[in-house]
């Protein structure tokens, strides 16, 4: 089969060379998806009907109860193994299920981040239905998630309130137990904002009167500045502080030293 | 008399041909044992090894001259542009490379020089006599006698006592300026009191916004310090006393002694945030386990056992500052803290 897959083609592929069709396409397809993306996303956002929304909530029921109901209820009550869901909000089924971490693949200590289990269309359905169970933070306007807030008074903000368990460069942390603060690092502005507002599993929650919504923005346009630029330092070596670079030091340092000690006293052959 | 019989038995085992009072000293010094035999390097016996090594020294040194161009070539190619951290990064780290090149070049390329090419025969440098010969100490000697007599000091001792006197002052302005410069007021006092006092609105950090208690919500979590504390020439040390962790738990998750009950609002309660072990700051609150871990050296907390320590080297539990809600419903404090915040010190009874 290989064998008699068409010359031409294996010949076009080893040498590189691509149709001259092939990037039209590609952008005609690019331009389709991307303003697709937009008019969906716009209708979803502002202009949803109700009968939209009545039927994303009768989708996210459904998935609800197919899904999520086997711990937290099929009223979202909750159980002696799952936390009741009547007025989390959409916020925080979009980053709890949005990040993987729902539904949980086990218990222990704390729910990881994991591949996404439903597509971003069943995510929405799920937030939209369990925002109707009781009111709750929703989910954030574009307007804060663009990462170009002021950067300065997000960092103060961010060792204020988030360096203590997330450190000071977003690199996570160990709590207690077993539980620990996720790395920050390549999270997504949406997800970020949601987990301040919601405060998922052991995180306090920062309402916006604690911190107001211009600086929750402020603090994800330091944390998008941090995933940019790089230490200016050198190697961050994860950034983790005198662990790493200790054993750095420790290892690759002071075995120079004891390696040029050796070939400075020994004699030559 | 059993003893005096024992002993006398044991006198009786001594050979009689060794001296009982002389005690025999030996010696535990190494014998000195010389040079290691001879033995001819490859450079002695193969001229071509010979070149070889000769090479590799030059090729070091050569290496030494590119490592210094190329931190010149490197340092302008690469130079710092003000606002992009990246910028910083690439040029230091060029620069040293090529430093670390250019010296660590001489460097092995001399050592290998040295143990490879130059003579390779041991030889053994024996120490001088410290002390000078006989001359050279009359002559010393000489000089303070001629010293002595030209500037009279043996002799005007009126003179000698009053450069003493002087001498011998001279140092104590610098002890009673030096002396100043441990704190003035009483070390004791400044660590048992915070600037936190009855009616001090409790405020976000850094922001300094008063909080008022309907904002706490369920498991919310404030760093807080107490109101006025930026407009505080001494922010700095007074926040290292004051600040304050502020969280709201279920009233009934709270269980509070007697003499603390009225201490609380509404299920929030006010701990310091100054670790009790070594004073680092204990921030790291866990909303569902209720518990605060200190990040230093793992000390936990229990909030909801009025911050009692669970784990880890911490002695006492946090202090609690007894908070309550003023008229326009902003939180504030009853009082300073009841004990002082942070570790042990000296005067510290308990």
């Amino acid at each position: 089969m290989a064998k008699s897959a068409s010359p031409s083609t294996r010949k076009a592929r080893s040498s590189g060379r691509r149709s001259p069709l092939a990037s039209v396409s590609l952008l005609v397809i690019g331009l389709l998806a991307t303003g697709g993306a937009y008019a969906l996303f716009t209708t979803s956002a502002t202009a949803a009907t109700s009968s939209q929304v009545s039927s994303m909530v009768s989708d996210g029921q459904k998935l609800f109860s197919s899904n999520c109901a086997s711990c937290h209820g099929l009223a979202a009550q909750g159980s002696g193994v799952a936390p009741s869901l009547v007025g989390v909000g959409a916020a925080s089924v979009d980053f709890q299920v949005g990040t993987g971490r729902m539904p949980g693949a086990a218990s222990g200590p704390q729910l990881e981040k994991k591949p996404v289990q439903f597509t971003d269309a069943q995510v929405a359905a799920l937030a939209t239905y369990v925002a109707t169970l009781g009111p709750g933070p929703s989910i954030p306007s574009s307007a804060y998630l663009t990462g170009k807030g002021e950067v300065a008074t997000g960092a103060e903000l961010f060792r204020v309130n988030c360096a203590m368990c997330h450190n000071v460069a977003g690199a996570g942390g160990a709590l207690t137990e077993g539980k620990y603060a996720p790395p920050l690092a390549g999270s997504s502005a949406k997800h970020i904002y949601e987990a301040m507002v919601t405060g998922p599993q052991n995180m306090p929650v920062f309402n916006d009167l604690n911190i107001t919504p211009e600086d929750k923005a402020n603090i994800i346009s330091y944390l998008k500045y941090l995933d940019k630029n790089p230490s200016p330092g050198g190697l961050d070596l994860g950034n983790l502080g005198p662990v790493s670079e200790g054993l750095f030091v420790w290892i690759f340092a002071l075995g120079s030293v004891i390696a040029i000690t050796v070939w400075l006293t020994a004699k030559s052959n | 008399m059993a003893e005096q019989g024992a002993s006398g038995s044991d006198v009786q085992k001594y050979d009689a041909s060794v001296s009982a009072g002389t005690g025999v000293v030996t010696s535990d010094r190494i014998d000195n044992p010389g040079f290691e035999p001879f033995r001819a390097r490859v450079s002695e016996l193969d001229s071509k090894k010979e070149k070889a090594n000769e090479r590799r020294v030059a090729m070091m040194f050569g290496l030494s001259m590119v490592g210094s161009v190329a931190a010149i070539v490197a340092y302008i190619i690469f130079p710092i542009v003000p606002g992009d951290p990246g910028s910083v990064r690439t040029n230091t780290f060029l620069l040293g490379l090529g430093l670390a090149l250019g010296l660590f070049g001489i460097g092995f390329g001399a050592v290998h020089w040295a143990k490879a090419l130059m003579d390779g025969h041991d030889l053994v440098e024996f120490r001088h006599g410290t002390r000078g010969s006989d001359t050279t100490r009359a002559k010393a000697v000489e000089v303070f006698h001629l010293g002595n007599k030209e500037s009279g000091i043996g002799r005007r001792t009126i003179i000698r006592n009053t450069l003493i006197g002087a001498l011998v002052l001279f140092p104590l302005p610098g002890i009673v300026v030096f002396r100043d410069l441990a704190p003035a007021a009483d070390p004791n006092d400044q660590l048992r009191h915070t600037v936190w006092k009855k009616g001090t609105r409790l405020t976000k950090d850094p922001s300094g916004v008063p909080i008022k208690a309907s904002e706490v919500t369920l498991g919310s979590v404030f760093h807080v310090i107490p109101d006025g504390l930026n407009d505080r020439q001494d922010k700095l040390e007074q926040k290292a006393k004051a600040a304050v962790l502020l969280m709201r738990l279920r009233p009934e998750d709270l269980h509070a002694s007697k003499e603390r009950e009225g201490w609380s609002y509404k299920g929030i309660v006010a701990y310091s945030k100054i670790c009790t072990h070594v004073g680092c700051p204990v921030a790291l609150y866990e909303q569902q386990t209720h518990h605060l871990l200190c990040p230093c050296h793992q000390s936990q907390f229990d909030i909801t056992h009025e911050a009692e320590v669970i784990f880890g080297p911490a002695k006492r539990p946090l202090p609690q500052l007894p908070i309550a809600i003023d008229s326009e419903g902003y939180l504030v404090a009853q009082s300073d803290f009841h004990e002082p915040v942070g570790p042990s010190f000296w005067e510290r009874e308990h």
